[in-house]
């Protein structure tokens, strides 16, 4: 019975390919794939109506205030209106705009963002698209985003839009580094890029309950913080918002930009945040595996979600506790912090592996980590955290 | 279906790679440079080297396009002259594609869509790159490292 719950997509969609029989595999493979994307695009369309309104009831909870609760039941149709305001809002478009780069930046940017979510594994054989270097895919998806931003930025042609594209693509470039190399430790220890086997191997449960999940193990709790905090910059999320800034540079890149095109730039935001806690779920949370042997019976795609969830609601609560950052403090924190500690846990996860990866690795790999942090700590001066910015060209 | 696939690659590729080449405006020359190697990358993807192909998306689409792109903002727009016609550009592109066409036309071990090579995973290039190739890699790591370190030198702030 849970079995064919479990399985029930992968099921209804080789119902669905049974009907083509006769056509040859080419066309088989094509609809096969558009399938897939179908079924990618309309689950995470969904949820980013879904977050858009959640967000704010959350945020209305944290700040003490209702949120919106006018449209439909408790304000869950919200979304439709706004993406109705949004379809029937004048489309402008700068006089003196490169047209062609400004039409294409927002199409590019959400290309990119849905791109990534392809490789991630939902399910059991619930992966869209199986490729040998899946992680890799993820990322060199992922880095075509600068480019858009910039093209956003530039193509508008106003100050304003260029210096927000100057400091997403600055914030995205320096937070690349750290993301990839906290994902290293985990393609070590496993030795494949593709996602399926990373969540295979989390799959075990030691003396049948804790999970092995690399969040369990020193290295990985570590990585898993770095890359949770570097997802944060990478899609401008509070604290590490300065792309945008009302009372700086307006809506930095977005400036010229309204109606649907707008829309555009929030939705690859979002989804770009949906791909980005997918894959942390994916590397360090054990994906889609259930967190206790007993409960294995609920169906391994609930559990991914409940997952991608739980992180969501964390960058949902970060949003509503935390002030911003200036840009210099993320640049600082990036290669001063940030950078030595993702190599430290590459280091960790290798000591680990040849410690044996039990409880001998688990204290050693701590060691490590401990010391690099306790040093990193005292070398970068924290005790002067709060002293006054001083500014080198200007009073 | 493949050969249909590679016939429209390569419209599409030497199209972008024709127009980075001949478009007035510095930018659209750079992101047109930009399509034509997404161009290449699907060659590779097409002959199964997956790994090459999402490197060469990450390396030259993430980081030299971004590159370029910031040079072009940062140094002076002279868009408007026109400079003539460039020959030892043009005598450059020549040699060029005279040794790569030399090369080509020399090359005959390699018989094209030959079936039983084994599919190039990312296992073997790391296998290959870790065994015998392990002093290049240690030597372009240095490199890379020493680089890191010269642009992090380069923008320390001079103590006052």
């Amino acid at each position: 019975m849970s079995k064919s719950v479990d399985q029930i997509f992968v099921n209804a969609k080789q119902w669905l390919l049974s009907w083509l029989m006769p056509a040859p595999a080419w066309v088989v493979q094509i609809v096969s794939s558009l399938i897939n994307i179908f079924a990618l695009l309309a689950v995470f369309l969904t949820l980013f109506a879904l977050m858009s309104v959640l967000e704010r009831k959350i945020l209305g909870r944290i700040q003490n205030r209702y949120g919106p609760n006018r449209v439909g039941p408790f304000g869950l149709l919200q979304p439709v209106a706004d993406g109705i305001k949004m379809l029937i809002k004048e489309d402008i478009v700068p006089a003196r705009a490169d047209k062609l780069v400004h039409f294409l930046a927002p199409i590019l940017i959400a290309a990119a963002a849905i791109l990534a979510l392809g490789v991630i594994p939902y399910g059991r054989n619930m992966t869209p698209f199986t490729i040998d270097g899946g992680i890799l895919f993820f990322f060199a998806v992922g880095s075509t985003t600068e480019l858009a931003v910039f093209m956003a930025g530039w193509g508008s042609n106003n100050k304003f839009s260029m210096l927000g594209a100057m400091r997403a693509i600055a914030q995205m470039i320096s937070y690349e580094l750290p993301l990839i190399i906290t994902v290293l430790p985990v393609v070590m220890v496993v030795g494949a890029l593709v996602p399926d086997r990373i969540v295979a191997a989390q799959a075990e449960y030691t003396l049948g309950v804790v999970p092995r999940w690399f969040v369990f193990t020193p290295w990985g709790a570590t990585a898993f913080i770095l890359f949770f905090v570097s997802g944060l910059v990478e899609s401008n999320r509070t604290p590490f918002d300065v792309p945008e800034g009302e009372s700086e540079i307006v809506a930095g890149h977005m400036t010229e930009y309204s109606g649907f095109k707008y829309a555009t730039f929030f939705m690859a935001e979002y989804i770009g945040m949906f791909a980005i806690t997918g894959l942390a779920a994916t590397l360090f949370l054990g994906g889609w595996h259930s967190p206790l042997s007993v409960l294995e019976f609920i169906p391994s795609y609930v559990w991914f979600f409940a997952k991608l969830s739980a992180l969501l609601l964390v960058y949902v609560w970060l949003r509503g506790t935390l002030p911003r950052t200036r840009i210099d403090q993320i640049m600082n924190f990036a290669w001063k912090f940030i950078l030595p500690m993702s190599f430290t846990c590459v280091i960790a996860a290798a000591v680990w592996h040849y410690a044996g990866r039990g409880l001998r690795g688990w204290l050693w790999s701590f060691v490590v980590i401990a010391i690099v942090y306790t040093a990193l700590s005292m070398l970068l001066d924290t005790q002067r955290k709060f002293a006054p910015r001083t500014y080198r060209f200007a009073e | 279906m493949s050969s249909a696939a590679f016939v429209l690659i390569a419209m599409v590729t030497l199209a972008a790679a024709l127009a980075a080449a001949t478009l007035q405006k510095l930018m659209h020359a750079t992101l047109s440079f930009a399509v034509a190697l997404v161009g290449v990358a699907a060659f590779f993807f097409l002959l199964g080297a997956e790994f090459v192909g999402l490197v060469l998306v990450f390396v030259y689409i993430g980081a030299v396009a971004v590159l370029i792109v910031f040079t072009i903002l940062l140094t002076r727009r002279d868009v408007g002259k026109d400079r003539g016609a460039n020959w030892g550009g043009a005598l450059l592109a020549v040699a060029v594609f005279g040794g790569l066409a030399w090369a080509v036309f020399k090359t005959q071990s390699v018989a094209i869509g030959a079936p039983h090579i084994r599919a190039l995973t990312v296992k073997r290039i790391g296998e290959a790159l870790m065994t015998s190739y392990v002093w290049p890699l240690q030597c372009v790591g240095l490199l890379l490292t020493a680089a890191l370190i010269g642009a992090l030198v380069l923008v320390m702030e001079e103590k006052r």
